[in-house]
């Protein structure tokens, strides 16, 4: 086990610029998962770390050595591929233990090894197939336990779970986070999906094009996003956005319509600034069907332009301020298209967004 | 009474069955027959003379045909081995070539698109021990002063007619191999470099096994080719000196044509023509073998 740092890595395909000085550090032990849009530079920075990609300036540290110019073997790392990237003429048992094999570790160490990764993933009975014979989840496992047995410094992931179908990604994602809790040990975990990373990792990382949007525990992240965009990109569904304009205390949308301006945001913005408000669909809601008791609410009679239930709740969709919202209904009671009910929306639970910069306004 | 007539269908195939008949069947059958009789070109008649297997017997114990057949083999062995390592260098640089790699597939093949007849004379002057360009270029290097005799010597002359056989060929096994190479999955590769495999291991390891299949494809077709050699030898030695590179298919026309003697020459065709079919189911299981192993889908 050990940590990893990466110091104003930097990656350049010809004259298109792929990460453009990252600094992150991840402890020992610690769970990170990097998330982002597609092409936003999460696979090349796993594949630098890995040694698979050159770096174009800037350090990768494991432990207190600068690995940048080592190749992969000599890093002590292992990768799960989004294809699995399984040996296809070898069996399942020789995939696992061909790391030791190279490593030229005793036949009977291998072995060992084997077994009680094949225990720890429950492919014992796998042991003698090749990938061929093998489905997408139980490929998976291998890719997993390949891993494992060589017992490394970082594991590193790239979108493992994208190739499954949703009830199987659902239980591989507890099988990582069990494995992790087991294991200890540190993990760069690749992912488009928030969901994944919002359930396995310690800690989020958010990229866009090229650089660290954000930084922060699941909570963090969802709770006091840093920027319009990692409000967008984290929570499902995901939160709504209005753009308006401060006047007289009051945030003034496209439509003319107008919401109070939240205390918490009252010294943080200036009479004319254009701004983005983003609200939770939780912090919308039918009168009585709220997630939170609301401190500062705000009521208003909306139609509710479509429902979508989901048996423990309910999606409606509402338009305010020039856009269409999102709010949740909890203990959803039957509701109709087209009908007009009271809605409260939890200004204490607002975001704001500096509309150039795209910035929290939070101040505390 | 209706006249009997042959049903449509049969009628229909009727054409293809005769065409088949002429041209494979009765020829076919013809030779199978004459293995059996004296039968000699200037002696028709020989040819109703069954002597059941005393051709096959007699061939048992011709030191010349064993001879013959001995180094078949191993200009089989010898030139398919070198020519598959030398392919797989060839496929394995043009794959690296990150520019002009349609160019280099193109000149790559250009030997395998002149008449072997025409490889035979190139390199029969390539090798001539005074004009050619061999000795020639030995000797200005100083490498030599002496005129060495390329196709005089026996084992010289097969060499060199080894080097012309594989110099035509060596393409068959690059273009299979590069084929492969093209179609392999990168990342297996990447998980190899990852799971501690210097380049090396990993060639040994992941590329070769995924490669093995295709060398065998063409394994199996320059086997046949091989197998029925005969124009570069005719060309380059005539199976000469004293017969000292004669293979089966040169003693066999040799048989035929010069000597006459039909029968027995049809005879050895098929003791070479089991040669080859040996030869290839060899190559053939080790081909599925070696698909299975990959769990290739063709
Ligand atoms: N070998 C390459 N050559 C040129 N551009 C590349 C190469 N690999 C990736 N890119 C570009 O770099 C960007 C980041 O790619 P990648 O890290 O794979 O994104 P993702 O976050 O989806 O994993 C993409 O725009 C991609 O087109
Ligand atoms: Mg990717």
């Amino acid at each position: 086990m050990a940590d990893l740092s990466l110091r104003q890595l930097d990656k350049k395909y010809g004259s298109f610029h792929a990460v453009k000085g990252l600094d992150l550090h991840v402890e020992d032990g610690e769970f990170v998962a990097l998330v982002g849009p597609s092409g936003c530079g999460k696979s090349t920075t796993l594949r630098m770390i890995a040694g698979l990609e050159e770096i174009s300036s800037g350090d990768i540290l494991i432990g207190d050595r600068v690995v940048n110019d080592l190749a992969p073997r000599q890093r002590n790392i292992s990768m799960v591929f989004q294809s699995y990237a399984l040996y296809p003429h070898m069996t399942v048992r020789e995939n696992m233990g061909f790391t030791l094999k190279i490593a030229g570790r005793p036949e009977a160490e291998i072995e060992t090894a084997v077994a009680d990764a094949a225990r720890a993933l429950e492919i014992e009975p796998l042991l003698d197939r090749r990938p061929a014979q093998l489905s997408g989840g139980q490929r998976q496992r291998v890719a997993m336990g390949r891993a494992i047995v060589r017992n490394p410094d970082v594991f590193l992931f790239d979108e493992p779970l994208s190739n499954l179908d949703a009830k199987l990604r659902g239980q591989m994602r507890t099988e990582i986070k069990r494995l992790h809790a087991r294991l200890g040990s540190t993990v760069v975990y690749v992912t488009h999906d928030q969901i994944e990373a919002m359930t396995l990792a310690d800690r989020i990382v958010i990229m866009r094009d090229g650089l660290i949007e954000q930084a922060g525990s699941p909570d963090e992240v969802f709770n006091r996003p840093a920027t319009r965009f990692v409000a967008g990109f984290i929570g499902s569904p995901p939160m709504n956005m209005a753009e308006g304009v401060i006047q007289d205390g009051l945030i003034r949308f496209g439509d003319g319509e107008t919401l109070p301006l939240p205390a918490q945001f009252r010294d943080a913005v200036t009479a004319g600034q254009r701004v983005t408000l983003g609200l939770r669909p939780d912090d919308i809601y039918p009168v009585g069907h709220g997630l939170h008791a609301g401190e500062a609410v705000e009521t208003r009679p909306l139609e509710v332009a479509l429902t979508e239930p989901l048996g423990n709740e309910t999606l409606l969709f509402v338009r305010f301020g020039g856009v269409e919202w999102t709010s949740r209904m909890l203990n959803p009671r039957d509701l109709r298209r087209g009908e007009t009910v009271d809605f409260q929306i939890d200004l204490s639970r607002v975001h704001l967004f500096d509309g150039e910069s795209g910035r929290s306004l939070r101040t505390a | 009474m209706k006249p009997w007539r042959l049903p449509p269908h049969l009628l229909l195939l009727l054409p293809a069955v005769l065409i088949l008949a002429a041209i494979v069947v009765i020829p076919l059958g013809l030779s199978l027959w004459s293995s059996f009789t004296p039968f000699r070109l200037t002696r028709p008649d020989t040819m109703y003379d069954f002597i059941g297997l005393r051709n096959y017997a007699r061939l048992l114990g011709d030191a010349q045909f064993w001879s013959a057949f001995g180094r078949t083999v191993l200009l089989l062995t010898v030139a398919l081995n070198l020519e598959m390592v030398l392919g797989l260098g060839l496929a394995l640089l043009i794959e690296r070539a990150s520019r002009g790699q349609r160019i280099l597939r193109t000149i790559m093949m250009f030997p395998m698109m002149f008449s072997p007849v025409l490889v035979g004379f190139q390199f029969k002057f390539m090798f001539n021990d005074n004009v050619g360009l061999v000795n020639n270029a030995l000797q200005s290097l100083g490498l030599t002063d002496r005129a060495i005799p390329w196709l005089i010597d026996q084992n010289l002359a097969f060499i060199s007619i080894m080097v012309a056989e594989i110099w035509s060929s060596t393409a068959v096994f690059a273009i299979f191999i590069l084929a492969g190479l093209m179609a392999m999955p990168r990342d297996p590769l990447e998980a190899a470099r990852v799971d501690g495999c210097t380049p090396w291991q990993t060639f040994r390891y992941v590329t070769w096994p995924f490669l093995m299949p295709f060398a065998f494809i063409a394994m199996t077709i320059r086997s046949l080719d091989v197998a029925r050699a005969y124009d570069i030898i005719k060309i380059m030695t005539d199976g000469g000196p004293a017969r000292r590179t004669e293979v089966l298919w040169t003693l066999i026309s040799r048989t035929a044509y010069s000597d006459a003697r039909m029968g027995m020459a049809n005879a050895m065709a098929y003791i070479a023509i089991l040669l080859s079919i040996a030869f290839t189911l060899i190559f053939f299981r080790q081909l599925s073998k070696a698909r299975s192993q990959i769990a290739a889908e063709w």
